[in-house]
């Protein structure tokens, strides 16, 4: 996965992605925020949500319980 | 009959302009990437031979270099050859070492041929093992809006890729076709108009006219 290291460490990508999730938002919000392509915001929002750190609700992302204990 | 020949006389389908691009999900040099990931902004979906060969190399460098120009008109790139992602991302660090050009877009590994096949990538008379340089320009709701294919000899124009972007987007924007070496600033074709009174509200309508089907305007 492109966002958990093979150590299961999290990538300065998805780290980047959480922190700016500390306050939810759409896709095209966090793109803004993190000032990445939309395409790079969706992909990684879907490894996240696979792994449990992140969820959807209504169209905005925010973190769950795990994603904001990995924040650092 | 067998998978085996069914397989082997399964015909190679090409996708068809103004219809949705064909979806897929694949991994890249980037994670895994959907074609629905795009959706909002334009992509241009290219294939190249093989990684670590010359002609790919410059094409890369080229689109490399085109990245930002592409940038600033809403425009993604994703590459895509028959190779492993390590083999990618060995590629793209030997193309910085050597030249100094960082690959900003991610690239397909397409090891199972599976979104070659999906929009005929792949041309056995050149070759039956890697894609041709084919490159599919899909528009901001996943249609896919223009094709190009260039054989394995021949590398590609990036100003032409440029170049159709601006027109495709011009067209889109003002509802014009544009001529033969079009180009920004250029003036553009009116559509044709399909009936006899049209035809003659065109006449009159100022445009610059060779005659009722042939009129241009600037914008």
């Amino acid at each position: 996965m492109a966002c958990i290291n093979p150590d299961g460490t999290l990538t300065a990508s998805a780290q980047m992605m959480l922190n700016a999730l500390r306050t939810p938002a759409t896709p095209v919000e966090l793109a803004q925020r993190t000032e990445r392509p939309l395409f790079r915001v969706r992909s990684t929002l879907r490894e996240l949500a696979e792994a449990g750190l992140v969820e959807e609700h209504e169209g905005r992302y925010r973190l769950t319980a795990e994603g904001a204990a990995r924040i650092q | 009959m067998s998978n085996e020949t069914a397989e082997a006389i399964r015909p190679v389908g090409l996708p068809r302009l103004n219809e949705p691009a064909p979806a897929f999900e694949a991994v890249t040099t980037h994670g895994v990437i959907r074609l629905s990931d795009y959706e909002g902004s334009w992509l241009i979906l290219f294939s190249h031979p093989a990684d670590f060969t010359p002609v790919c190399t410059t094409e890369f460098i080229a689109f490399a270099e085109i990245y930002p120009e592409l940038q600033k008109r809403g425009v993604e790139l994703l590459g895509l050859s028959i190779d492993s992602v390590y083999s990618h991302i060995a590629w793209v660090r030997n193309i910085e070492e050597k030249t100094g050009v960082k690959i900003p877009f991610p690239i397909i590994a397409d090891l199972n041929k599976e979104v070659a096949s999906l929009y005929g990538m792949i041309m056995p008379g050149e070759s039956k093992t890697e894609t041709s340089r084919c490159v599919f320009v899909i528009d901001p709701k996943g249609i896919l809006r223009a094709m190009i294919y260039y054989p394995l000899t021949t590398g590609r124009n990036m100003q032409e890729i440029l170049r159709l972007i601006d027109a495709l987007q011009t067209s889109d924007a003002h509802k014009v076709a544009t001529p033969a070496n079009w180009k920004p600033g250029d003036k553009v074709i009116v559509p044709a108009p399909n009936t006899v009174e049209m035809a003659e509200e065109r006449v009159k309508a100022g445009y610059e006219c060779v005659d009722w089907y042939l009129c241009r305007r600037s914008l």
